[in-house]
């Protein structure tokens, strides 16, 4: 792979660094990427399910999720993972996602990982053909592409030092600090630069000098090649080797700092921990003498390193190799920029027509469209177009459930507060308000309690005893009156239903097994409608495949719940108009209806 | 620095601590005791009989070897092998009394180089073991490149060092091994004169050596020599380095292990003390060298790069003789951080003027920042500043600034204003101009 980075790369960032992040979308706006660079965000420890971030003015959603297996399923697309776990997971964090594949590049910005798991790491990932950049490292750019967290700086610099597009220089530092600065250089003596990785300051980093440079020789766009190299190791060696052997051809400018070094016994530690000279051979004048010899141009100094760029760029300029760059267009990121309060995702009321999940409105609600209120359901509550087998089963439900007599809690508590001659919204949410685990629930119960009982294959005998120990009862089972024998009506056109246009219903049919067992215990045990219902909304949403972490959420958070919210809230209004029809007077409960037993209180 | 040297005596004492786990099929004695002086070493003995039973050797555990040739181990007294405690506490009292001097290289038994000249200050004490030069070999582990290596003789002590070439077997392994992989290697490559009896058990024991190496994150590991007997194993020398970067996963293994400074070499000054303590709490990076407190060019840069392409250039420039300190503050160091460590170098160099009455050069240099908040750190600067201008202006110091990053207009225009507005003289520069230029202006004024 010649390059590093292409414009549609896209990351995985471990670590929630909102900074770093919100420096890379910056980033990203301004060079006019497609598709934001950052993917997906691994947040062990959060509870959110998105980040907002800033994408020139204005904000987007980044997905969380809680670890890398999750963020790269999702996000399989996503084949760099930047690493910024503390020096004590980072080594965890690599291996996991080593193990996981389908990662090219991995950065990790840790410094201080424990050497032998650094070795161990670096080796692994070399044996799978993954480019570890760092540990220790501010980490790499492809400009124009691709840019890593921090890398660069600030917006104004990034662009200030040619950041923002591709140059002819391949850059190599260990330094990320003189990373940035030897791009300002060379933007300012050449024409900026076409890859960089400052590739950390750790004693064992994994994608070495040699890796970086020969990978760079391959891209036809980097025309020159500069190493910023330090006292100590012997890395600037294969780089000679290379040079020798002729896999390098390209030009190649080279600097080793820690001159002084020689100055001073072993115990002074200049710059980064892989910086100490064990051998005359590895002190940085020994290296600089020996790349001079190996044809490499080295300056004098590190002060005279820009003369040294300048004089290659013009040579390789007037040779013809390389040509003017055109400065591309760029967008300018707002320097103010307001954070929105409120996301939505459903609909928008901003264009000519409001339009529920991108659908105007006119497209929907009349009945030449063919489209029915199951329509809008699915639309608006779930952001998709269901098949029609689904949309009217959704209506099949509301409809089932819109009422069932005066009798029941809500349709009670509806009629007593429209006799105390309150509004129909104040008496239909006093009927709302008892929907719950005791009155309507047990339709999100069963579908709970079945989907489990299916999931861990349990047999009917064993899904009883289950329930027994935890000492609930089975919701979704059981009728005052209806038997096997006098079956419930609703029951059997909603199985029918099913039966005609599901394309197929394992959960209902594990349902009718456990149904055999408790029937034949008492008879009127039954699959009740609301574990009908509960039951088939499962096959539903299974059919039209959804994961079963997503069925699971829409039980957790009472999607179950709110199709007999809607449905009997026509029921509850009925109930309200039918009092103010009839002007009915304030309620009084009857007081011998009433079992007083009233005691005097105890003294304590 | 990920690699620190430890005491021997801790050394042994890590090997101890694990030892059934690495030697199952060996035994060690672990009679070894660390102490300071000769009262220790009396009071020692109330707990360990050997002590009073064995005869004993004794001799300095402060990171130095060749300390036979220093004539620095007691194992005789009128003949070898009859130290006994009262000896030993006396001989440790003598030698810790005055500074001893010590060679670190000799030709045959004749020192090279020059000798240091310090206190000794912790000696270990052990038995003396009688043995056979036959039952003598050595190990060692160390990192070489990319690779693990594992140097086995069936000679120890001073011949191995003196015969290397000849006399030791070279076994690499590539981190990637595994345990069975490594021991094939090790069994295919027990040194030749190790006598055929006593090949498997070398081998056994140079497997669990090498494991423990690995497992306990030595960064280098040596006992030379070690005495086998049957299944009875003598550490009677041990050199050794920890990764100290392992440190927060080896806290149990390790236990209270001591880094201590090598012998000769100053000790640390309690404001060098106070800059690693400061780090050390710190998630950036702070870090202090003092070269020649008299100097006058002193250096505040920001950056592990930065800081070393400022002292390369100082000393091309002006000479090393002119370099006061090196160091470096960088990661995103707090305003509180900074002025810490700004405050530390002021108060160090308005200590005294320059011998020459020259003025004093402070460089606050720096590269591009990639994040670190450039006027927030100058922020402690400029407090620093103002607590110690008076000083500064009596003294004499003339201040050049380099730096850019985020927020770099604010913090360059700070610092001019705090400056002027305290009389200090200054000169700031952003990174239009190349980031060690300003050494070369400070020296051409």
């Amino acid at each position: 792979m010649a390059q590093l980075f292409t414009k549609d790369t896209q990351s995985i960032f471990w670590n929630n660094n909102t900074t770093a992040i919100q420096r890379m979308l910056d980033y990203d706006y301004t060079i006019k990427r497609s598709k934001p660079s950052v993917a997906a965000i691994v947040a062990p420890t959060s509870g959110n399910k998105f980040e907002k971030f800033f994408y020139g003015p204005d904000e987007i959603m980044i997905p969380l999720y809680k670890n890398t297996a999750d963020a790269k399923a999702a996000q399989p697309q996503a084949d760099v993972l930047l690493n910024f776990a503390s020096f004590r997971t980072a080594y965890d964090v690599t291996m996991e996602a080593l193990n996981l594949g389908g990662f090219k590049t991995i950065m990790i910005t840790a410094e201080g990982i424990p050497e032998r798991l650094a070795r161990g790491m670096n080796a692994t990932a070399r044996e799978k053909n993954v480019t570890v950049i760092g540990p220790a490292t501010v980490g790499a750019i492809a400009p124009g592409a691709f840019k890593i967290a921090n890398i660069g700086g600030t917006i104004e610099n990034i662009v200030q030092s040619k950041l923002h597009r591709a140059g002819s220089c391949g850059l190599v530092t260990r330094s990320g600090g003189l990373f940035n600065e030897l791009s300002n250089i060379i933007s300012i003596n050449a024409d900026g630069i076409a890859e960089g990785v400052a590739i950390g300051g750790d004693r064992f980093v994994g994608s070495v000098f040699i890796d970086n440079l020969l990978r760079m020789e391959q891209n036809p766009e980097v025309k020159y090649m500069i190493l910023l190299g330090e006292v100590g190791g012997t890395e600037e060696y294969k780089v000679i080797e290379a040079i020798k052997s002729g896999k390098i051809t390209k030009p190649i400018i080279a600097w080793c700092i820690g001159t002084i070094a020689k100055y001073y016994d072993s115990g002074v530690q200049f710059g980064h921990a892989g910086a100490s000279a064990n051998a005359e051979a590895e002190t940085a004048d020994a290296k600089n003498k020996a790349m001079t010899e190996a044809g490499i141009y080295v300056p004098s100094s590190f002060n005279d390193l820009p003369n040294k760029i300048a004089e290659v760029y013009s040579k390789l300029k007037a040779e013809g190799i390389i040509t003017e760059i055109a400065e591309p267009e760029m967008n300018v990121c707002p320097k103010v920029r307001k954070s929105k309060e409120f996301i939505c995702t459903i609909s928008d009321d901003r264009g000519d027509e409001a339009t529920y999940a991108g659908f105007p409105i006119s497209s929907l609600a009349t009945p030449d469209t063919g489209k029915g209120i199951g329509d809008v359901v699915s639309l608006l509550w779930f952001k998709k177009q269901y098949p029609k087998w689904a949309t009217e089963f959704i209506e099949t439900v509301m409809k089932t459930v819109a009422d069932h007599g005066p009798a029941v809690s809500g349709a009670h508590n509806a009629k007593v507060t429209a006799r105390a001659g309150k509004s129909v919204v104040e008496s239909l949410v006093t009927g709302l308000l008892t929907i719950g685990p005791r009155f309507g629930g047990a339709i999100d119960g069963a579908a709970q309690y079945f989907k489990y009982a299916d999931d861990n294959k349990l047999t009917p005998a064993e899904f009883l005893n289950h329930m027994k120990k935890e000492g609930v009862p089975i919701p979704g089972i059981g009728h005052r009156i209806k038997s096997l024998k006098n079956p419930d009506l609703r029951v059997e056109g909603l199985k029918k239903f099913a039966a005609e246009h599901f394309p197929s219903t394992p959960l209902l049919d594990y349902a009718l097994t456990v149904e055999q067992l408790t029937t034949s215990k008492k008879e009127n045990l039954i699959l009740n409608v609301d574990g009908t219902i509960g039951i088939l909304m499962v096959d539903m949403w299974r059919a039209l495949g959804y994961s079963e972490d997503e069925i699971n959420e829409f039980i957790s958070s009472g999607t179950l719940n709110a199709f007999f919210i809607v449905g009997r809230s026509i029921g509850f209004i009925g109930h309200i108009l039918d009092e103010k029809r009839l002007a009915m007077p304030m309620y009084r409960h009857p007081m011998d209806d009433i079992l007083y037993d009233v005691q005097v209180a105890e003294k304590i | 620095m990920a690699q620190k040297a430890i005491r021997e005596f801790d050394a042994k004492s890590i090997l101890a601590k694990h030892w059934d786990k690495y030697f199952p099929g060996f035994t060690y004695a672990y009679e070894t005791v660390m102490v300071q002086n000769g009262s220790e070493l009396t009071q020692a003995a109330k707990d360990k009989k050997w002590l009073n039973e064995k005869a004993l050797v004794a001799k300095p555990d402060m990171l130095f070897g060749k300390r036979g040739k220093n004539g620095l181990v007691l194992f005789r007294d009128s003949k070898p092998g009859d130290v006994s405690l009262a000896k030993a506490t006396s001989w440790i009292d003598e030698k810790s009394s005055t500074a001893q001097s010590v060679y670190f290289s000799f030709d045959g038994d004749t020192p090279t180089g020059e000798a240091k000249t310090d206190m000794l200050t912790h000696f270990v004490v052990e038995p003396f073991t009688p043995h056979s030069q036959e039952e003598e070999y050595y190990i060692s582990a160390t990192c070489v490149g990319d690779d693990d290596m594992l140097y086995m003789s069936a000679e120890g002590g001073m011949e191995v060092e003196e015969g290397w070439d000849e006399k030791v077997t070279e076994v690499a392994f590539s981190i990637t091994d595994t345990e069975d992989e490594i021991a094939a290697k090790i069994k295919a490559n027990i040194p030749a004169d190790v006598a055929e009896a006593d090949k498997a058990k070398f081998a056994e024991f140079a497997i669990g050596f090498f494991k423990a190496y690995r497992e306990l994150n030595f960064a280098y590991l040596e006992i030379n020599p070690f005495v086998m007997q049957g299944n009875k194993i003598e550490l009677l020398d041990m050199v050794a380095k920890l990764d100290d970067t392992a440190g927060f996963m080896m806290r149990e293994e390790w236990g209270d292990v001591d880094y201590p400074t090598s012998f000769g070499m100053e000790e640390k000054s309690p404001e060098v003390l106070a800059i690693e303590d400061a780090d050390s709490k710190s998630g950036a990076s702070l870090k202090l060298t003092i070269l020649k407190p008299e100097a006058r060019i002193w250096t505040m840069v920001a950056g592990g790069g930065a800081s070393v392409v400022y002292a390369d250039t100082i000393a091309d420039l002006a000479g090393i003789n002119d370099l006061a300190n090196y160091g470096e503050y960088s990661g995103g160091p707090t305003t509180s951080e900074t002025k810490f460590y700004a405050e530390t170098l002021l108060d160090l160099m308005t200590r005294e003027k320059d011998a020459q009455g020259r003025d004093k050069v402070l460089i606050i240099g720096g590269a591009i920042a990639n994040f670190t908040d450039v006027a927030k750190t100058f922020t402690g600067i400029i407090q620093a500043f103002e607590n110690y201008a008076d000083k500064m202006k009596e003294v004499g110091i003339r201040i050049y600034v380099r730096r850019g990053g985020p927020n770099y207009e604010k913090g360059l225009k700070d610092i001019k204003e705090a400056a002027d507005r305290l009389g200090l003289y200054i000169e700031v520069y952003g990174p239009e101009t190349h980031v060690t230029d300003i050494v070369r202006m400070a020296l051409e004024k």
